[in-house]
């Protein structure tokens, strides 16, 4: 009875305590997706705007949407996944066919829809016009710099950007 | 020989539990630092966001300004309908309130940053475009520009 051996605490019930925190952060967490496409809206119209540059019909690539969400391009129907190859023909064309475009920099992708085309159906058509556009540009700066246009550095990216400028015009549907 | 005689009596040793602690609490670490907490409180509206794979990653967060676009959770349905709503941190708007919103953002934010702001528009899947416009429209009148349309990461396809 001279010495009393020293009591531990029982760490046993930590680990439940923990499991009980983890559960509820567990249960609170949403892994917020921050992705998304990135859009650059036209400035607001004003009064003295000029005109829209009058673009010939061959330099434009239709697209049109309607509210049941069918799509036609230069007035034929057409599926999402046939767009990106569309775009790119259409603004790779360098004025081999004269129905299409004369050069990338003349070329203009203009989408029309209707106020009950659904976003969805939007924004997929948007991502492969814009897929097709990063796949011109990165096929045109691996040929010329050897690389894919990510690894470029910013003058040689605006280089590339001048080549095959992203041209999309959005017409507002009417109310 | 009674010294070694009663290490024999036990079997297998039990697995040291001592550790748990400590790994449970690294997941624990994890998840609270992975947590945000939505300080605009609860989401009104349902958001099923569609898919796209040519996107890029927000990296700075104070800088946006979301906009919710989708039909009312169904708590709110009887008072506000079935029709999409545009929810502002958290209460429904029109789409009037879309501009001084933006605006008010901004005030908010330091000088330089300004010019860095992007609205991000997470809107349902199956919202018509009408709305969406509607939105677009505000935001060029007040000059807020740069926009992200929220999406997953996925392929188009999947928007059936």
């Amino acid at each position: 009875m001279a010495k009393r051996k020293l009591q531990e605490i029982n760490a046993g019930s930590m680990a439940d305590i923990a499991f009980l925190l983890l559960i509820f952060f567990l249960v609170t967490t949403t892994m917020e997706s921050n992705y998304g496409i990135r859009r650059k809206l036209p400035p607001p119209d004003t009064e003295q705007t000029e005109k829209p540059p009058v673009v010939k019909k061959k330099n434009v690539l239709e697209i049109v949407i309607n509210g049941q969400d069918q799509m036609l391009i230069e007035e034929e129907p057409a599926d999402v996944k046939d767009v990106k190859n569309i775009a790119i023909d259409f603004i790779t064309n360098n004025g081999k066919d004269p129905k299409s475009s004369d050069s990338p920099q003349k070329a203009v992708i203009s989408i029309k829809h209707s106020r009950e085309t659904s976003y969805k159906k939007y924004i997929s058509v948007y991502n492969e016009l814009i897929a097709a556009y990063n796949e011109i540009r990165n096929r045109y700066a691996r040929q010329k710099y050897g690389k894919p246009f990510d690894k470029l550095t910013e003058e040689e990216q605006k280089a590339v950007k001048e080549a095959y400028p992203q041209k999309i015009a959005e017409s507002t549907p009417k109310r | 020989m009674g010294k070694f005689s009663k290490k024999k009596d036990s079997g297998t040793p039990a697995i040291s539990t001592a550790s748990l602690p400590d790994i449970v609490f690294m997941l624990l670490f994890f998840f609270m630092v992975a947590t945000v907490m939505r300080e605009n409180g609860e989401k009104k509206v349902m958001v099923r966001l569609p898919s796209a794979d040519q996107v890029k990653k927000i990296e700075k967060k104070g800088l946006v300004s979301f906009i919710y676009v989708g039909k009312p959770i169904p708590k709110y349905r009887a008072k506000f309908g079935d029709e999409p709503r545009i929810q502002l941190n958290d209460a429904f708007a029109d789409v009037s309130e879309v501009g001084p919103f933006v605006l008010k953002e901004k005030a908010a934010k330091r000088e330089e940053e300004k010019p860095l702001m992007i609205t991000s528009i997470k809107a349902d899947e199956d919202v018509g475009m009408g709305i969406i416009t509607d939105i677009k429209e505000e935001l060029r009148k007040v000059n807020a520009l740069k926009v992200n349309y929220s999406t997953k990461k996925g392929s188009v396809l999947d928007n059936k």
